[in-house]
């Protein structure tokens, strides 16, 4: 029952981070463009947050934990959609290619994280480890009361308020897109631009728009793993990009949609930390055990492509760039 | 003038080096439904997407209602109530019906299906349609699209209503309807353009016709001064005596025969409907009709591009006298039979050519696998590309360019070239002379007559109606994926021609 | 509304352009590229653009032992490039390069361990087989699935890259040394059994020959083979390939396998001619990085040698200045981001051009 208990709540905290990832990325997808910059977004959301609490952290006596929340979001926020356009400028103005300017951006993205992740330190002149005590510990503040409620409590109110901010941004989306006429138009472009083009929609301010916004919000993953995931530390391991695609991949699963990713990503997270859980298994053999999210992926990709449901699709104008005098 | 809707001034259009509209002016009236009619590429649709904001014009005006006005993209046009239900739906397939009716429209408003399908049923009832304002469009059924179209543009206030080729895709009965409506449209008050090139519609429902020929306006006429006869001839214009040369047919005898061939599109429509026609040694088959009307589909179908439905049947006879079934074949099957099929397709650069290749690379694409070993035979497509250029005068800079820089001649030169040097028994040729000039085309014309006179069977498909009965001997009309007649070259009257490609037979038989 | 005018700025397609505009296009692109990142170090650090520049090629080409060590970068980058060359012809998005030469690292270094009792020759033919096999199956699975049902193979190829990352943490745990490191350790340090010999005393020199050859072959055959020219129709229009009777099917799955091989065969150069040791970063995101190499080379062998080069010099550069001012590695990815957008962003102006509203007198009408 504990292990169980355990396993769900190590299953949540490792969806949030994809969840965030994976609904930045279903935002962009539904406007036509194939983002492979994901983890690179991801990484620049986390060193944005991190470096300008850890900036404001050591620039006062005393922190204000909200403070330290609002300016590590919203750093996150807009570092990862200046991330989002520069693909968007290159892809849609440049008409580049998609998903080699998706790489590059992967490439560039993790680069400067790890960069300054690992020399932030050295760059503000102080020598002690990076740490950001207090806004990790406003990113980790259980919800009170509740949270002492038993199982119950650690089942459902034992996460900071990432966890349920990233369920409250999917349910969001999921209205946005499906249920209101801003996110009609915009799933337009994303299925056929020239039906967009031709209803007076503008594509372009479109792309735009989702591009830069779903970056923002695939950001939001890559600050919540630095300060709740990782506890407001920095690790040059390669995990976030590991990460990032893993969100890329959950976007398949969930058939483009952001209700599905929210039970889709804590699945994932299931599976990711499965081998936990199981008794017997050697250091070595656990290994294989992690590889069962990606399998797993690799199968609903070809049953998807077997089945060819039509709701499961992805948007049928995804990857592909928009001209409107191509004859 | 007070009943003038819609004005063009000098409007000229130009793509590359190709002018689609040539100082078209025009004017529509108030409440009017006006055909504008002409043959294919006549430059129709082009005209109208200028209306519709899909183009801008890269000369001349438009004015409305006497205003000059400036139409920069489809959301002008629908502030100016100017709507166009184009020939490719303009439909999001995993949406439904209301969904696709809003797209665009006031997005700050709230989505509330419940009042957009109260407005469907508004219009609907007005004008007299059917739509589902649940169903998804991918399960609709072609007219179902189509009345969605226009749904979405009255939704959105038009007042000129442009249909682009509205009945191509519709049964008879189908169309009965959609004329209802237009009816009832005209009775509102709205003023309608149909673009289109069956005559029989034009006689019907249309008030004027305005009619194109490449590219150029011609005249506009009150559709009760106008006979079928009268608008053929303007919109093909005067019998011009183009003087091409013309043997006579030797020893002919089957080369191949086709009957029962049928096939089907992937959304389930028949684009071949049981087709059966011989073609002789020695001769040049034409095929004439309305594009779209089963041409390509008979070709690729010949040449095991095109799988066909169970029944159909394409025998091929070899100078031996031995026969063999092409249907159920693939391309390199067919050609390892013997078969030397040359087909020079529609989509020049789509299919026939690799277009970021040079000619010499081109010249190989069907026999590049000649010669043992793993590599390429260099120099012979080398010497055959020299050979092509120096015998059709290609203009290139150079063999190894890319095909896709050179202009549309050269490059169909290069395309035709490569297929007569295959020493084919059987050449088809689908709009061989489509956008090249007048001595481009008469060295293709040429071509086609020394492979003719080397007892080869030629197939031509082609649009324009002079040059089918002074090249062919034989002209086959297709008309919705149907044979719809076999003349004579020798002696097809032109009028005769397009009443069986538009579908009027009756007029023939009588 | 009939004071609206034609829109300021329009795009139009170019016919083409000549080929020393192209350079110039792309020169420029890497000239600016080269600038900005001069002024990006530049404010990161305060060392004046001037210094950051030679301390670059320092860094990159100052001594010997640097000089290799930016070949050695270089060879393996171009290795995994002309690998996945192939395959992006074709028009197949195989990002699973990164998996296809980890795969070819685990074999090689399990070959070492195991086999290390054989005869040299034995051994180097069974890492060299072993390594391009296993490559050639991660290439494989994905192709097949793409010619029979039409999987997605962006993301199959993604996600195999996972899968070979497990599979190598696997034998990681397996093989590690010394125990509770969690890593290999430098395989058979004593009797260096498996490596690549010293040759010009230099362990890099058989890598870099391995290379330049692999790049003429390829070269080769993606210009002057019937394999090459299937490859070539089947990436600009499979209608065309099927009009000239070509099966899309088996080439694409023909042309993977050798993708993967290739890539196989650099994670054979990376373990024995390199590193001796098998991790799961023994790829290092060189797999992702190639394929922007082969893209923007466009495929051709000696341009990707060149920007391999480029990269590989952009990275010893930024490595030495990080060290010079105590800060980390990841400088030099950074840098790379910035180039490649130049060069992407660059292609623009080759295949476009911008038109810019014309004068009013024209607008005016007669």
């Amino acid at each position: 029952m504990t292990n169980l208990v355990t396993l769900v709540q190590a299953a949540v905290f490792f969806g949030t981070v994809i969840m965030f990832g994976c609904i930045g990325e279903i935002l962009t997808e539904k406007a036509g463009n194939l983002n492979l910059g994901v983890p690179g977004i991801m990484y620049i959301g986390g060193i944005c947050g991190l470096a300008s609490v850890f900036i404001y952290e050591g620039s006062t006596e005393n922190p204000v934990p909200v403070l330290c929340v609002i300016i590590a979001l919203v750093s996150a926020f807009i570092g990862s959609a200046l991330g989002g356009l520069i693909y968007a400028f290159l892809t849609i103005s440049l008409k580049a290619n998609q998903n080699v300017t998706g790489l590059a951006l992967t490439i560039f993205g993790s680069g400067v994280a790890n960069f300054f992740g690992g020399s932030l330190n050295t760059l503000a002149g102080r020598f002690e480890q990076i740490a950001v005590p207090v806004t990790s510990a406003a990113f980790r503040q259980t919800v009170p009361v509740l949270s002492g409620l038993g199982t119950v409590g650690k089942l459902f109110f034992s996460y900071g308020f990432m966890v349920y901010l990233a369920v409250i941004v999917a349910g969001a989306l999921e209205i946005f897109l499906f249920h209101t006429r801003r996110g009609l138009n915009l799933r337009t472009v994303g299925e056929n631009p020239q039906a967009a083009d031709a209803a007076g929609i503008n594509v372009t301010k479109n792309k735009y728009l989702a591009i830069c916004l779903g970056a923002g919000i695939s950001g939001f993953g890559g600050v919540y793993y630095v300060m709740d995931y990782i506890k407001g530390t920095w690790a040059n391991d390669g995990s976030i990009e590991k990460l990032g695609w893993l969100a890329v991949a959950l976007v398949i699963f969930t058939g483009w949609k952001t209700r599905n990713a929210i039970w889709g990503a804590y699945l994932f997270g299931v599976l990711y930390w499965m081998y936990l859980y199981i008794p017997g298994l050697t250091r070595a053999s656990q290994e294989i055990f992690k590889m069962l999210p990606y399998v797993v992926t690799i199968i609903v990709l070809v049953i998807s492509s077997l089945r060819n449901n039509r709701d499961m699709r992805p948007p049928a104008a995804l990857g592909l760039a928009y001209y409107r005098e191509e004859r | 003038m007070e009943n003038i809707a819609l004005s063009l001034r000098n409007v000229t259009k130009r793509f590359g080096s190709v002018i689609a509209n040539k100082d078209v002016s025009m004017d529509i009236r108030k409440g009017e439904i006006l055909a504008l009619l002409g043959e294919n590429g006549s430059g129709k649709t082009t005209l109208m997407n200028m209306l519709s904001g899909i183009y801008y014009p890269d000369g001349g005006h438009i004015e409305l209602e006497g205003e000059r006005v400036n139409i920069r993209d489809p959301r002008d046009a629908f502030a100016l109530g100017i709507g166009m239900v184009h020939q490719h739906f303009k439909l999001v397939d995993t949406f439904t019906a209301a969904e696709n009716l809003i797209i665009g429209l006031d997005p700050n408003k709230k989505l509330d299906r419940r009042e957009i399908a109260a407005s469907i049923k508004e219009i609907c009832d007005r004008y007299g349609f059917i739509v589902d304002p649940d169903k998804k469009v991918y399960e609709m059924s072609v007219s179902e699209k189509q009345t969605l179209e226009i749904v979405k543009v009255l939704y959105r206030g038009a007042n000129i209503l442009i249909l682009d080729e509205p009945t191509a895709v519709l049964t008879p009965q189908e169309t009965e309807k959609l004329f209802a409506v237009i009816r009832n449209m005209k009775k509102d008050n709205k003023t309608v353009i149909i673009i289109t090139h069956k005559l029989n519609e034009v006689l019907e429902i249309s008030d004027r016709v305005a009619i194109l020929r490449k590219g150029e306006y011609i005249d506009t006429v009150p559709t009760a001064e106008a006979t079928a006869a009268s608008l053929t001839e303007m919109m093909v214009g005067e019998k011009v005596d183009l003087n091409i040369e013309r043997s006579e047919v030797k020893d002919k005898y089957v080369r191949l025969a086709v009957s029962h061939l049928s096939c089907i599109d992937e959304d389930g429509i028949k684009k071949l409907d049981d087709v059966s026609f011989e073609a002789y040694s020695g001769e040049i088959l034409g095929i004439a009709g309305v594009s779209g009307n089963g041409q390509k589909e008979l070709l690729e179908a010949i040449a095991g591009l095109q799988p066909a439905l169970s029944g159909s049947s394409v025998i091929f006879t070899n100078q031996e006298g031995v026969d063999n079934q092409l249907i159920g074949k693939s391309p390199s099957k067919i050609r390892n039979l013997g078969v030397h099929l040359s087909f020079v397709p529609e989509d020049r650069l789509g299919m026939g050519l690799v277009g970021s290749m040079g000619m010499a690379d081109n010249m190989m694409l069907k026999d590049y696998k000649k010669g043992h070993g793993i590599f390429t035979d260099r120099k012979s497509p080398r010497t055959l590309a020299k050979q092509v250029q120096d015998e059709l005068q290609v203009v290139t800079p150079g063999i190894s360019t890319p095909v896709s820089r050179l202009s549309g001649g050269n490059v169909q030169k290069v395309l035709v070239g490569r297929e007569i040097a295959a020493a084919p028994s059987v050449l088809m040729t689908a709009y061989a002379v489509r956008g090249l000039d007048i001595n481009t085309s008469y060295t293709i014309y040429q071509l086609l007559n020394e492979q003719k006179k080397k007892g080869v069977a030629v197939v031509y498909v082609g649009e324009d109606l002079d040059v089918l009965m002074e090249l062919c001997d034989r002209i086959l009309v297709l008309c919705g994926g149907k044979v719809s007649g076999i003349l004579d070259g020798r002696t097809a009257k032109k009028e005769e021609l397009g009443m069986l490609m538009t579908g009027r037979r009756e007029a023939v038989d009588a | 509304m009939h004071n609206s005018r034609e829109p300021w700025l329009r795009v139009a397609k170019r016919d083409g352009m000549s080929f020393p505009k192209r350079l110039a296009v792309r020169l420029g692109a890497v000239l600016i590229s080269l600038l900005v990142c001069g002024i990006v170090i530049y404010a990161i650090t305060g060392i004046n653009p001037v210094e950051v520049y030679s301390t670059m090629v320092s860094g990159a080409f100052g001594t010997r032992t640097r000089l290799w060590s930016t070949l050695k970068e270089a060879a393996l980058l171009s290795c995994i490039a002309i690998g996945l060359a192939p395959a992006f012809k074709m028009r197949f998005w195989n990002i699973g390069a990164e998996g296809q030469v980890l795969i070819g690292g685990m074999i090689t270094a399990g070959c070492m361990i195991y086999l290390s009792a054989l005869p040299a020759w034995l051994l180097f033919l069974c890492m060299f087989a072993g390594s391009v096999v296993a490559g050639a199956i991660w290439g494989l699975l994905p192709a097949v699935f793409k010619a029979k049902w039409n999987t997605n193979e962006t993301l199959f190829t993604l996600m195999m890259n996972y899968v070979a990352i497990q599979l190598t943490s696997f034998f990681v745990a397996k093989w590690e040394n010394p125990y509770g490191s969690n890593t290999v350790g430098i395989i058979n340090q004593q009797g260096q059994e498996g490596w690549f010999p010293m040759i010009f005393s230099t362990r890099y020199f058989i890598s870099l020959v391995l290379v330049l050859v692999l790049s003429v072959l390829m070269f080769i055959y993606l210009k002057y083979t019937k394999h090459g020219y299937e490859i070539s129709v089947v990436g600009a229009s499979e209608n065309t390939a099927r009009y000239a009777g070509m099966q899309v099917g088996k080439v694409t799955i023909r042309t993977m396998l050798l993708s993967g091989g290739i890539c196989g065969l650099a994670g054979f150069m990376a373990v024995a001619g390199a590193s001796h040791t098998i991790s799961v970063s023994t790829a290092g995101g060189k797999g992702f990085t190639a394929i922007i190499v082969a893209w923007l080379a466009k495929f051709n062998s000696f341009t990707m040698l060149l920007i391999s080069l480029l990269l590989a010099f952009l990275e010893g550069g930024a490595k030495e200045i990080a060290s010079k001012c105590k800060l980390n590695d990841y400088a030099s990815q950074m840098v790379t981001g910035i180039i490649l957008f130049f060069i992407l962003g660059s292609e623009f102006f080759i295949n476009y051009r911008l038109v810019f509203r014309k004068s009013e007198k024209e607008g005016s009408g007669k």
